[in-house]
């Protein structure tokens, strides 16, 4: 139980602080597209026996250079769309090869929190760090050019490279994230908390540190709900994180009208 | 010709329904599809197939017709997208976005009480990744029921909407009831998408929607002439996909075949790489100076 705590925390601490710029920049279809291809990824591992970690990651890390490859010459979310697509009937076709039982894939698409053992809290909390540092590192550039892009190609700031970093960034936090919360929940983790952090304030470190704090309030509840439930914790971050993002929106209504 | 057609396909009874189903809802998702690629809601498109999933799962746990699952819920979906503001195209993304991880945890839940209460093993791969070959061949008029309903909604509609997603702007000023015009085609999008969920399962339902119609919009220019490329390239890919995937059983050993749903994206995406190729390009009188349909629509201003 204590692993899942922990775990559960290190999630949500990189969901919080790398959802902040998937809503600033408005990735939220790529956020959803990298998790399922990290679940093919998973399923391939799996078939071929390998760690479901390296699998995850050379997924996630193929999803994200597809997307910013297609959709340099396509719409952007047609390329998304199409990159997702792929990963997942690739997942479709791993699956009907190998035996696997059903609950294991159904726990990787909507997670499996409570099974989680200690050696694999190691390479995640690594990985957490790693991402938490790519951040920091791409701050400045990153938020200049997710709310001003033409400002920040007049200061040299590629607005194509900074997608391309971005999607990384993306890839790495979602292998982290997924055989905790799942392919498919991951996302209401990066969309949820961050959406209902902006609507409460406009300062943008303000904004990351909210959106942490929603993003561990919603993981912790979900884990306590789905142990004296036994429904799955996907469902409670789903909930959560729709509700919090409900209470925003009408929080910011409520001060407009004042 | 026994190399290409293995034993049994013609006369297989699976086989002719999936062949009747898949090539209707390709036909729907290729017409649907177009708009969806022109008015940029590929995003949308997408999470009302996880919406479906949601649905499509619910239907299994009252014992319902899986079809009435994935349409039902779809068109609550796309009202509730509709409501918290997909029209505008800031925070459109968010909308649509929000509704996504509220639908998948919904679906969590009715997938997981799919399997513990109700005790059926398979619940989650056939709702997911489909199975054309299963479908009861007595769910075949409804198919053709829906597909004229969202068929002849698109029709009705398709000036104004074309107007409209063409250039919000103008279309207004004309008169047009640009939000009204957006719902409705939601609802036509829903339907398509519950449609195809059921022929090749909700996740992927995506790549019948997206795959052949943006390929079209790189091929022509007109939206009326990829309507129809469209429909082509979507019954063709899902006609190659469900043969490659009876004879998938036969390659190698294994005696296990490859699901429908894999063979039908691979088709359609090394036919969207296809079409981007200069030679096709050339072919079809597009130039890469030509900034195609699907990069930007084009609006009456510039």
């Amino acid at each position: 139980m204590t692993n899942a705590w922990v775990i559960a925390t290190i999630v949500a601490v990189i969901a919080g602080v790398v959802g902040f710029f998937v809503v600033l920049r408005g990735s939220a279809f790529p956020a959803h597209a990298i998790p399922n291809g990290a679940f093919a990824g998973a399923a391939g591992a799996n078939l071929l026996g390998a760690n479901t970690l390296v699998g995850l990651g050379v997924f996630s890390l193929l999803a994200a250079l597809g997307i910013g490859r297609l959709g340099r010459r396509g719409r952007h979310d047609v390329a998304t769309a199409l990159a997702l697509v792929v990963m997942l009937a690739l997942g479709a076709a791993f699956l009907s090869r190998s035996s696997e039982y059903e609950p294991v894939i159904y726990s990787l698409l909507f997670g499996e929190v409570l099974g989680v053992s200690s050696t694999e809290i190691f390479p995640v909390a690594v990985l957490g760090l790693v991402c938490i540092a790519a951040v920091i590192f791409l701050y400045r550039p990153l938020m200049l050019s997710s709310v001003v892009p033409e400002i920040a190609e007049a200061r040299g700031v590629r607005a194509d490279r900074m997608e391309m970093a971005f999607l990384v960034v993306l890839a790495a936090a979602t292998t982290i994230t997924v055989p905790v919360v799942g392919a498919l929940l991951i996302f209401s983790l990066m969309i949820g908390p961050p959406a209902a952090a902006r609507s409460f304030t406009d300062r943008p470190p303000l904004a990351i540190l909210l959106s942490v704090g929603i993003a561990l309030v919603t993981v912790w509840a979900a884990i306590a709900s789905s142990y004296e439930s036994n429904w799955p914790i996907g469902f409670f971050v789903g909930a959560i994180g729709a509700f919090s993002y409900a209470v925003g929106r009408g929080w910011a209504a409520w001060r407009r009208a004042a | 010709m026994h190399w290409v057609f293995e034993p049994g396909f013609f006369s297989s009874q699976p086989v002719h329904v999936a062949v009747v189903v898949g090539g209707v809802v390709a036909v729907v998702s290729g017409v649907v599809g177009v708009f969806t690629v022109v008015r940029g809601q590929s995003f949308a498109g997408h999470t009302l197939t996880d919406v479906s999933t949601a649905g499509g799962s619910g239907a299994f746990l009252l014992g319902l017709n899986p079809l009435l699952g994935f349409v039902g819920i779809g068109v609550v979906g796309a009202g509730t997208m509709d409501l918290i503001g997909v029209q505008r195209v800031r925070g459109r993304d968010l909308a649509t976005g929000i509704v996504l991880g509220a639908a998948t945890g919904l679906a969590a839940l009715f997938l997981y009480l799919d399997t513990t209460e109700r005790a059926t093993t398979g619940a989650t791969q056939q709702i997911l990744f489909g199975d054309i070959f299963i479908v009861d061949p007595s769910t075949i008029p409804v198919v053709v029921i829906f597909s004229v309903i969202a068929l002849g909604a698109v029709a009705a509609i398709y000036r104004p909407l074309l107007l409209s997603s063409m250039s919000s702007d103008i279309a207004a000023a004309q008169g047009v009831p640009v939000r009204l015009v957006g719902l409705l085609f939601m609802l036509a999008l829903a339907v398509s998408v519950g449609l195809s969920s059921l022929a090749i399962g909700s996740i992927l339902s995506t790549a019948l929607l997206i795959g052949p119609a943006a390929t079209a919009l790189r091929l022509t220019r007109r939206v009326g002439s990829a309507m129809v490329v469209a429909s082509v390239i979507g019954v063709g890919a899902t006609w190659l996909g469900v043969l490659l995937a009876y004879d998938s059983f036969y390659w190698g050993s294994s005696q296990q075949s490859l699901p429908v749903s894999f063979f039908i994206v691979m088709v359609t995406f090394a036919l969207y790489l296809a079409s981007g190729l200069p030679v096709v390009q050339t072919v079809t009188g597009r130039r890469a100076s030509d900034r195609p349909t699907e990069e930007e629509p084009r609006s009456p201003h510039s």
